[in-house]
């Protein structure tokens, strides 16, 4: 399956500068794949960068080139959409150590031409930042008008704010937090141990083989796929009903709907998914924390946004990237004076309800993108 | 738009380009008035999500928070103006909270419902029941408001704290009224304060 994703060509640009790791390491040049949507105004002022999450890509509002399905964020980016593409020029790329173009484990080896597999650096969030604000580069975009994201976009949210303070008006940060909890590295370490116990993994060099760690793959996405949903989401959609039959079979199969439909999940997952990827980028969510360089004081990370309008949205069936979260950052943020804008909306559908149908989080994210414009 | 009385008169009295923080901001009508008006950089905390929904969607800046609990997340001096309106008799301990609005900035606006206006004197003294009028419209076992002050009690609590009245409106049905036996004959009072 891997192999038929990577065969996938994307939009992309290929930098040919050294990109500086946080690692220590540096990556000789560096690809990135992205997509836009509406046009970009004379004056360069109307450029809005959407990030997305772990397992999303730079196809936000058009449909997927693997699955066909409609782009992750279709209900929130297009003409006359809360991220109004009549209005701006929308910038999605897909994130460094991905697996839609960007440069990654995948890429292949410049020396032998093999890919680079486990060669590939461990990357961060701020690595993937430092990216985009090449590519914003190589566009000549100097100023953004926002940078919008939820979950793992959210972070790249914080982190163009705390790194590139410059260079953005506005950040929206949805459903996403400033560091990755010991449950947060927890869950994500489930995934990653069950992608490294496929034999079929083989240490990361399977892309030549006919064989690809599926299986754990699979599994990962299970495991993560239950911390996306609240449970009392769960129970209403699933509750303890049997799958396709009218009694338990005392066996292993899928009795249970949700059983089937976390595999279903799983499965689907690996159509669209590099196993390799999902490693290097849940080690960049694990290594997340903007406080950190400042002796555990996130005010130090935002010392120098203060210009910059922060819109922080939480939801309180969300327990992987609960409210308090953002409300740590909301303190950090007015502790330097930014304006800073926080609101937790009652939705069903747990972390995921940043992606899916909640009215006010539209009203929300096109009120924040409204305040300060041009 | 046309605002509250009293609102009015914090808006008119804000003067313009300051800095404001208005702590329960409801939907943030007022700070819209003074944005468009004043070019005021107005922040507001609001503990209701749909009133905080709608501020963010006029293009406000609106904290969700309680003003009992999340004054202390703010700096000292970040604000040229808090901004208290109609709040002040709803929030657990108002000596603190009073505190925290001249920690926050040197001067601030407090309003208040006066609960010594003649119409609640008269309730209490003829019928012996909590009064339920046009500005206490809930009755005592539902209302928000759960301390009560008098335009009196508000005075001697800004003198025992050494903070200066800088300028005192009083509202009745609406209209401004005189200072003259304002302590029975006003229905609400903003006071405008600054560090002593």
């Amino acid at each position: 399956m891997a192999s038929l994703l990577h065969q996938i060509q994307h939009q992309s640009v290929t930098i040919d500068a050294p990109l500086p790791l946080d690692s220590g390491q540096s990556l000789p040049s560096v690809t990135i794949a992205w997509q836009s949507y509406g046009a970009l105004n004379a004056d360069r002022s109307n450029a809005l960068l959407v990030c997305h999450a772990l397992t999303g890509d730079q196809y936000v509002a058009s449909d997927h080139p693997a699955t066909g399905k409609p782009g992750w964020w279709a209900r929130m980016v297009g003409p006359g959409k809360p991220i109004d593409t009549d209005r701006f020029y929308v910038i999605c790329a897909n994130v460094l150590g991905s697996c839609m173009g960007s440069s990654g484990p995948a890429t292949p080896d410049p020396a032998t031409g093999a890919p680079l597999g486990m060669d590939f650096p461990v990357i961060t969030i701020g690595d993937m930042v430092r990216a985009q604000a090449m590519l914003l580069d190589h566009l000549g975009i100097a100023r953004l008008h926002a940078v919008v994201g939820g979950s793992m976009g959210g972070m790249q949210a914080l982190a163009w704010a705390a790194h590139y303070p410059e260079r953005l008006v506005s950040a929206v940060v949805i459903a996403s937090a400033a560091r990755h909890s010991a449950q947060n590295i927890a869950f994500h370490e489930v995934g990653r141990q069950a992608i490294m116990a496929d034999p079929d993994w083989q240490d990361g060099q399977y892309y030549g083989s006919a064989r690809s760690p599926a299986k754990g793959l699979a599994v990962a996405r299970m495991a993560a796929h239950i911390t996306y949903l609240s449970e009392e989401g769960l129970t209403e959609k699933f509750g303890r009903r049997l799958q396709a039959r009218d009694i338990k079979s005392f066996g292993f199969d899928a009795d249970f709907q949700i059983e089937s439909y976390l595999r279903h999940q799983g499965l689907a997952f690996t159509d669209r998914f590099d196993a390799n990827a999902y490693l290097y980028i849940t080690r960049a969510m694990d290594y997340f924390d903007l406080a950190e360089p400042h002796d555990g004081q996130l005010a130090g990370a935002f010392a120098r946004s203060n210009e910059v309008r922060f819109t922080l949205v939480s939801f309180d069936t969300d327990w992987l990237y609960p409210t308090a979260e953002s409300r740590r950052i909301v303190q950090a943020l007015q502790s330097v004076g930014a304006a800073a804008s926080f609101v937790e909306l009652s939705a069903p559908f747990g972390h995921d309800s940043f992606l899916l149908d909640v009215p006010a989080l539209d009203r929300l994210v096109a009120g924040a993108l409204q305040s300060g414009a041009a | 738009m046309t605002l509250r009385p009293d609102l009015a008169i914090i808006a008119d009295a804000v003067p313009a380009g300051a800095r404001i923080l208005d702590i329960g901001c409801g939907d943030g009508t007022l700070m819209a008035a003074l944005r468009d008006d004043k070019r005021v950089d107005a922040r507001g905390l609001e503990i209701d999500a749909a009133n905080v929904t709608t501020a963010i969607a006029r293009g406000l800046s609106v904290v969700q928070g309680d003003a009992n609990r999340d004054l202390s997340g703010y700096p000292a001096d970040g604000f040229d103006y808090a901004i208290l309106s109609q709040t002040l008799q709803t929030t657990e301990r108002p000596d603190r909270v009073v505190d925290e609005l001249l920690r926050i900035a040197p001067r601030a606006f407090v309003s208040f419902p006066n609960f010594a206006h003649w119409r609640v004197r008269l309730s209490l003294l003829w019928n012996g029941r909590m009064p339920v009028t046009r500005l206490l419209p809930v009755a005592w076992y539902a209302t928000p408001n759960i301390h009560h002050v008098t335009v009196r009690d508000f005075r001697e609590l800004v003198r025992a704290k050494g903070i200066k009245v800088d300028a005192v409106w009083y509202l009745n049905r609406d209209r401004t009224t005189g200072d003259a036996a304002a302590s029975w004959r006003a229905e609400h009072a903003i006071f405008l304060i600054s560090r002593g």
